[in-house]
């Protein structure tokens, strides 16, 4: 839909900004928490090349170490929502009756919940650590994971391979993990993928409302969020990690839009 | 119809109360209560005067003691005081309401009448310029954070030119256009993220529409191109689009916490979480509901409307 050059384009990009922040430890070229109070805040230049805060940090160090933590969360908290929804959607849609009508009204309501500020009630109940942001992000991503593997296992049910697999006395355990799931991979995968930039993002929203990562850590969001404290005198401390969260989440959000194209292109059978 | 009215308002209500029990648990949970905030204020309080003040305010009962006390004087129509307003909860709420209503129901009139004819025309000339151009601004909507849109807005149209105002909200009786400026920056920053999605899901239900029979019967019978698109799809293409609009209406009620908190713009969403962060158990609590409430109603008139748009449902009653 968007075009080959830009699918390949966001997939090399993203490639390169993963891989560059996971190798932060080796490849940043200064401690990202080292101060130099005598050198303070400096724009870009040849020692540093993205500039220095107010505490003379290096901030390109400070965002490869940043986004590391920011992708471990997006993929953290994203593992969280895949775990939640698609056990409630598969178990709802595949025992059916009451018991699905019961299980969806309940994520019908917690839909209707601002969910943004279920999150912030969450860290302010439940604290402010690592596990606990990744939990409280899962736990409101799952819902409309739960929803799309309501429908499609609702839909396999009725397909012939599940009758044939219940005449030769296979479980229903066994149906559901080995012949039905394997079948809603495909819608999985893709919102999977449409998932990890909106945890990212909501991630950025409470370390920017000063409820996500705690300092001596930071994250992308934490940086932006110290960053917009001085924009007026050090603009780059802002421009350059919002700019990082903001082409990641964009090409991820590019790749996940193509593999639902594809998909939809290639299952003939597909009830997405 | 009337049935299927019914049964959705008496769901509705019971959602509603689950909703109290859930809210009213977790801000139950929350670490401190008002007392230990009397304690830390007042050196000469001793700790039986603490566990006298919490008989007094009963505190000192389990939660779900509390919770039915507070349920009965609730349905009874008092709902308390604000800690930190020092005012009755609905005095503090409604005007907070007002002023995110103004904002979001502004953003959201914007958004749908920029997005929906950018789609349908996106869908009429699949693979063009302009088809791609809507794509890639979209994307940009989906991706970018709101606060940073919000920043770059203030920073462009309030520091370096000097147009508009960064934040708050005019006073209730400065000229219309004064409301207006205030207005513009907080609505742009909404409005422009949501026009990236929306445009998406009436350029997908066009593309959809476009493919039936019905659509190239009309285009052998020789309609122009623009009444095929303008009169024959949009209609259809709009029935989806309806629906998974009507799941935003939620927004238009709880507001953009972070446009609102960047804007300093009083309404609900910087009213809830300065509740929650202020361990102001009363508005914490009602203002929540409120805008669950609401969110409830917005999607029970979508229901609605789905059925004027689309007879076959009415005719079905139900989904």
């Amino acid at each position: 839909m968007t075009g080959k050059l830009a699918t390949s384009a966001a997939l090399w990009l993203l490639a390169t900004i993963t891989a560059v922040c996971l190798l932060a430890p080796w490849l940043a070229p200064y401690d990202p928490s080292a101060q130099n109070l005598l050198l303070g805040a400096q724009p870009p230049s040849l020692q540093h090349w993205l500039g220095t805060d107010s505490f003379g940090r290096d901030l390109l160090s400070r965002l490869l170490h940043g986004g590391r933590l920011s992708m471990l969360i997006g993929l953290c908290a994203t593992a969280v929502a895949l775990l939640l929804g698609v056990s409630w959607g598969a178990t709802a849609g595949f025992v059916g009756g009451r018991t699905d009508a019961l299980m969806m009204r309940v994520v019908d309501a917690l839909y209707a919940l601002p969910f943004v500020m279920f999150v912030v009630l969450l860290m302010v109940v439940f604290g402010r650590s690592l596990a606990l942001l990744f939990i409280a992000i899962g736990a409101v991503e799952w819902l409309t994971m739960a929803r799309i593997v309501r429908a499609q296992v609702r839909a396999l049910k009725q397909s012939e391979f599940v009758e044939a697999a219940r005449c030769i006395g296979l479980s229903n355990r066994q149906i559901l993990w080995r012949h039905v799931l394997p079948n809603c991979s495909g819608p999985i995968i893709v919102y999977t993928t449409l998932t990890i930039p909106s945890v990212m993002l909501l991630e950025a929203f409470l370390s920017f409302l000063g409820l996500g990562v705690q300092p001596p850590q930071s994250s992308w969001g934490a940086l932006i969020s110290q960053g917009v404290e001085t924009m007026e005198e050090y603009p780059w401390l802002l421009l350059y990690p919002a700019a990082a969260l903001t082409t990641t989440l964009l090409c991820l959000n590019l790749l996940g839009d193509q593999l639902r194209d594809w998909l939809e292109n290639s299952s003939p059978g597909g009830a997405a | 119809m009337s049935r299927f009215i019914v049964g959705r308002i008496a769901q509705a209500l019971l959602v509603m109360v689950v909703m109290s029990v859930v809210i009213y648990a977790l801000i139950g949970l929350m670490p401190g209560d008002p007392i230990d905030l009397m304690i830390s204020a007042d050196p000469n309080m001793t700790s039986a005067d603490a566990a006298l003040l919490r008989e007094i305010y009963g505190l000192d009962q389990p939660l779900y003691r509390r919770y039915l006390a507070w349920l009965g004087n609730a349905v009874q129509g008092d709902l308390g005081y604000s800690r930190l307003f020092g005012q009755p909860v609905l005095q503090v709420l409604l005007p907070a309401l007002g002023n995110t209503l103004i904002l979001m129901a502004t953003a959201f009139i914007i958004a749908i009448a920029i997005a929906l004819p950018l789609g349908t025309l996106a869908a009429a000339k699949p693979r063009s310029a302009f088809d791609y151009s809507v794509n890639m601004y979209a994307f940009a909507g989906i991706s970018l954070p709101s606060f940073w849109l919000a920043l770059l807005l203030i920073m462009l149209f309030s520091v370096n030119l000097g147009w508009l105002p960064a934040g708050g909200m005019a006073a209730a009786d400065a000229s219309f256009g004064e409301q207006l400026r205030h207005l513009a920056l907080p609505v742009a920053t909404v409005a422009t993220l949501h026009i990236g999605a929306y445009s998406r899901y009436m350029r997908s239900a066009m593309l959809e529409v476009l493919r039936h029979d019905y659509i190239r019967t009309a285009r052998a019978k020789g309609a122009s191109e623009r009444r095929v698109i303008w009169v024959h799809a949009w209609r259809n293409a709009l029935i989806p689009v309806v629906t998974v609009l009507a799941l935003d209406f939620g927004f238009l009620f709880s507001g953009a916490l972070v446009t609102e908190t960047i804007f300093s713009w009083p309404g609900m969403g910087k009213l809830i979480f300065d509740a929650v962060m202020g361990n102001d158990f009363n508005l914490a609590v009602v203002a929540l509901l409120f805008a669950t409430a609401l969110t409830l109603l917005g999607n029970l008139i979508a229901d609605l409307l789905y059925g004027l748009l689309d007879p076959r449902i009415r005719a079905g009653g139900g989904r």
